[in-house]
């Protein structure tokens, strides 16, 4: 009972936080600020899910799959971003800053 | 059966490390001790860059996008590796570069970018050291 809560509680927590780093997508200027918002969906929403989902599981096959997910997960989606955000700098696009809107 | 396969592995693993066969980029045995803490510190860092983040998405405060050089204090490649990926997986910041000794970065606000700056993140990475 107790487990069912605390696997509710973290799934919840993680959707919704997924949800505003979507909504974070819309509401940031430029590409690089929007990697940021992606990085809340990639991290702890990620983790709170895994970690529900996990607490359903209990002590079985499909938690250690999840926690095989979760390590994978922990060293491959900053490498992804940091490659996305290396591509974006390389192709010349460039970030808005907060001094530019100083300027103008 | 079982036994078997875990006596022969042990053999490998024994012989590999006589022969040095094992290095230290591949897989890092020697700082195996210093991840747990290092995890519970990054775990702690990433849910407080995200509270963070999730307050400026959700109200209207501002947000200041920076992009700055920091130093990269680690020796080794793998703890250059670690600690951009570290500064990545925290939201809020992004590593754009890496070269040699600096890192560029691009946070999302300037407290982001000033604590970086002072490096109090630099100083919980294990640095791993190729013994030679």
């Amino acid at each position: 009972m107790i487990i069912d809560i605390l696997s509710w509680a973290c799934l919840t927590v993680g959707g919704i936080l997924g949800i505003i780093g979507a909504i974070g997508i819309h509401r940031f200027p430029d590409f690089y600020s929007r990697l940021h918002a992606v990085g809340i969906a990639d991290t702890l929403s990620a983790i709170l899910i895994l970690l529900g989902l996990g607490f359903q599981a209990g002590l079985s096959l499909a938690a250690f799959k999840l926690f095989l997910i979760f390590v994978f997960l922990f060293f491959t989606s900053p490498t992804a971003s940091h490659a996305l955000a290396n591509a974006a700098l390389h192709s010349g696009l460039e970030p808005e800053l907060a001094d530019d809107e100083n300027k103008k | 059966m079982l036994g078997l396969g875990l006596a022969s592995i042990a053999l490998t693993i024994f012989l590999a490390t006589r022969m040095n066969l094992i290095d230290d980029e591949s897989y890092p045995f020697h700082l195996f001790s210093q991840f747990p803490a290092f995890f519970i510190y990054i775990l702690n860092e990433i849910i407080k860059a995200n509270i963070d983040v999730v307050k400026r998405i959700m109200t209207s405060s501002s947000i200041s996008p920076q992009l700055v050089d920091i130093p990269v204090p680690q020796k080794s490649d793998l703890g250059r590796v670690i600690y951009a990926n570290s500064i990545t997986l925290t939201p809020g910041t992004v590593s754009v570069a890496l070269s040699k000794d600096t890192l560029t970065i691009h946070a999302l606000t300037k407290e982001a970018a000033e604590d970086l700056t002072k490096g109090s993140m630099a100083k919980k990475i294990p640095d791993a050291v190729i013994k030679k």
